[in-house]
């Protein structure tokens, strides 16, 4: 009964999947679970393997071996790009395309998929609300704007179809101390308003504290250990974790 | 407020992913261009020299004055080449010499008789006028003066003068039908022979240092420097009538109106006109010298130095802009292609490479012999196509290589459809690259435009090559200079294009 109580609220699902390149392995055989409407910080360090994961789920490349189940139903190739536009992606550099201005970079998935011009303007407006970005600034280009403009617009995008998942890969990565911690907070709103399934991945042990309700830490292709981050302080599975919580943490005390 | 905005980035992406369709409909017109201009005309070819320019002249304006269009295509050649374009129809008539006809067409070793020259023509669907009146064959030639003081008007004569000095030129030397026979044939005494270049032979006989020389019996520095041919008394050297070469399934109008000119145009007459050809720099006129003092029809001075601007122009762009449509049309998409690597993409990026060391006169003549091609526009249009698909292949490749690694997921992560990522993704953020390779490809192919004359296709090229051909750099310049110009032109147009075409989120 409990076994599928927790399938039920699962909305990824990865099954002994692995991943390898010709000179190394990215990602050793992994299971994990996706929890519905929590937000899910994967944490480690460089080449630790958690962007391979995160690039297995958007499908921008294929695993090895194992599966990949996106609510309830298999990733195949055929379905792949139907099941991206029900994930919203924000990367670093925020990926907005340099051509467009903020609102057609925005609007552009949802023009393809044929929204009415009245339906895109009312889910622009909401989004310009939710992420605290003036609508004034849609007309320009990416370089127009700030870096924490870029990534704000580049949430919108993201959201604009109302996806299930919203994967954000080191978003606030790139930004400056100040307009990180704004991005942060708002982002926490955002994600609560929306109860939103989200999956973060960073590398820095305070931003995964802030945000996650589960925090998943690998290591060298595998995961470590995964639970609340009182579960990794107080029974970690590892003598890695430790090390990594006191190196993470030697830093913020200087 | 939010509505203008709006209409205003759909039409700057409406725009950008008609950038292909644009480009395709501004290279467009010059094909229309082409078919209206070339439409059931009379084309008539010549030789590269003078005289053959002239008759070319003359056999245009007949045509036009019996109300039947004709073009006039100067200086497409040789004889195996003008020989060759009348036979595939590219050409309808040239002027041509019966002796050549004889040894290089028919390559009979006999002297044939015009009627025996006329069937084995007839057989290529080939036939022949009647002699236009001179024959161009070579002569001897002397001052006039000394030529009366001495009594001499024949080649017989100069057995009388052994002390006559003699300079030859080397090629004459050495023919068959040149100096050895002739002293055979004649029984001349002259040991006083020396081998001299043809231009300098006029000074040496000027000045006296020597009284006896080879020409051309129509060569137009008999006049000019007041010399007299000697009668080739023996009938020494073989005829070399003009005449004109026609295709016979030319409308029967055509063939009458070329017929008028037989026996119109005698030794003298033809003389003078490739003297006035020379001195004004200008066959039209000198063709139209023809008709005022033979049939008598006054008017026209010819085409104005405007007019025949305008036209070389015009032809220039044509040929430059046709090509580079076909570059642009093949060219993108094989850079797409390209730009995906593998051993497709080594292969078109080495192709084109190849193509481009090939140099441009020898890339001309490859493609002549190839029957859909031969003498033609079609030639030229092909080679400037092909010279200017690598700079748009390589840059549309780099173009779209060069976007990040993170854009392009990001464009797949979003869900994009491949056609859709490439047409309002990848090619747009490529744009300003591609458009450079097409700019690139457009001064190019309009500096190697110049080169279609060769092959009889028009352009600015013409004055230049008529120019060399009479060694005058004025005429030179009518050709180069505006050629420069034009390319300048380009290359500030395609600046131009950019700034309308180039999204403005990649100028900012």
């Amino acid at each position: 009964m409990p076994a599928s109580l927790v399938s039920m609220s699962a909305l990824i699902r990865l099954v002994h999947v692995s991943k390898g390149y010709a000179d190394a392995t990215a990602l050793r055989s992994t299971n994990l679970a996706i929890e519905r409407g929590k937000t899910t910080v994967v944490i480690g360090p460089s080449g630790c393997g958690k962007s391979t994961l995160l690039r297995l789920i958007i499908g921008l490349i294929e695993p090895d071996s194992g599966s990949i189940e996106f609510d309830g139903a298999s990733v195949t190739a055929d379905n792949v790009a139907a099941l991206r536009r029900r994930i919203g992606y924000v990367i670093q550099e925020g990926g907005l395309f340099p051509h467009l201005t903020a609102r057609a970079n925005v609007v552009l998935m949802a023009r393809h998929v044929g929204k009415s011009q009245e339906e895109m303007q009312s889910r622009l407006l909401e989004l310009c609300e939710l992420t605290r970005f003036s609508d004034n600034l849609l007309p320009r280009y990416p370089v127009e704007l700030s870096g924490g403009q870029r990534q704000r617009v580049s949430l919108m995008r993201a959201l604009m179809l109302s996806p299930q998942l919203l994967l954000l890969d080191e978003p606030l990565g790139a930004l400056d101390p100040l307009v990180r911690a704004a991005l942060q907070k708002d982002l926490k709103e955002i994600f609560a308003r929306l109860r939103q399934t989200v999956l973060f991945v960073t590398h820095d042990l305070a931003e995964a504290i802030y945000f996650g309700d589960e925090i998943v830490l690998m290591n060298g292709g595998r995961i470590v250990q995964k639970g609340s981050v009182t579960d990794l302080r107080e029974k970690p599975a590892d003598p890695f974790v430790l090390e990594f919580i006191n190196a993470q943490r030697g830093l913020a005390s200087l | 407020m939010n509505r203008t905005r709006k209409g205003k980035q759909s039409s700057r992406s409406l725009l950008v992913s008609w950038v292909p369709y644009f480009l395709l409909i501004l290279s467009c017109i010059p094909v229309f261009l082409i078919n209206s201009s070339s439409a059931a005309e009379i084309v008539i070819g010549s030789k590269k020299f003078t005289e053959s320019y002239v008759l070319g002249e003359i056999a245009k304006r007949t045509l036009t004055e019996a109300a039947i269009p004709a073009e006039h295509r100067q200086g497409m050649g040789g004889t195996i080449i003008l020989w060759q374009a009348l036979r595939g129809g590219q050409i309808d008539a040239y002027p041509e010499y019966t002796g050549t006809i004889g040894q290089e067409i028919l390559k009979s070793d006999h002297a044939s008789s015009l009627d025996e020259i006329r069937e084995s023509l007839a057989k290529f669907g080939v036939g022949m006028t009647n002699p236009l009146g001179f024959n161009n064959t070579y002569a001897l030639v002397m001052r006039r003066s000394e030529a009366q003081r001495l009594g001499v008007r024949t080649i017989s004569d100069l057995r009388k003068h052994p002390e006559l000095k003699i300079g030859f030129t080397h090629e004459f030397l050495d023919r068959r039908d040149g100096w050895r026979p002739l002293r055979e044939r004649y029984a001349l005494p002259q040991q006083n022979v020396i081998g001299i270049d043809h231009a300098l032979g006029y000074s040496a006989l000027a000045n006296g240092s020597i009284d006896v020389k080879d020409a051309y019996s129509t060569d137009a520095k008999i006049e000019e420097n007041d010399l007299v041919a000697l009668e080739d008394d023996l009938h020494f050297f073989p005829n070399y009538e003009g005449v004109l070469l026609f295709r016979l399934n030319m409308s029967a109008d055509a063939i009458a109106a070329l017929r008028r000119l037989e026996g119109t145009l005698d030794e003298k007459g033809m003389t003078r006109l490739n003297a006035e050809a020379e001195r004004t720099k200008n066959y039209t006129r000198a063709a139209n010298l023809y008709f005022e003092s033979g049939a008598g029809s006054p008017n026209t001075a010819g085409e104005s130095f405007p007019q025949k601007l305008a036209r070389w122009t015009l032809r220039h762009l044509q040929l430059a802009g046709f090509s580079l449509m076909l570059s642009v049309i093949f060219g993108i998409p094989l850079g797409i292609v390209a730009s995906r690597g593998g051993a497709i993409g080594q292969a078109i990026l080495g192709f084109a490479s190849i193509v481009q060391t090939i140099p441009s006169l020898a890339l001309l003549a490859l493609l002549v012999p190839f029957p859909f091609f031969g003498i033609s526009v079609r030639t030229a249009i092909a080679a400037l196509f092909l010279y200017g698909l690598l700079p748009i292949v390589r840059n549309t490749a780099s173009g779209l290589q060069d976007i990040p690694r993170s854009l392009r997921e990001s464009a797949i992560a979003l869900g994009l459809s491949p056609i859709t990522r490439l047409w309002e993704i990848y090619l747009p953020m490529a744009s300003r690259s591609i458009l450079s390779g097409i700019k690139t490809s457009a001064v190019i192919n309009v500096g190697t435009a110049t080169l279609a004359a060769l092959i009889g296709a028009g352009g600015l090229g013409e004055p230049i090559l008529s120019g060399l051909n009479l060694n005058d750099h004025v005429t030179i310049l009518q050709g180069a200079i505006p050629a420069a110009l034009l390319a300048l032109l380009v290359q500030w147009f395609f600046d131009l294009l950019d700034r309308v075409l180039i999204p403005k989120g990649l100028r900012l």
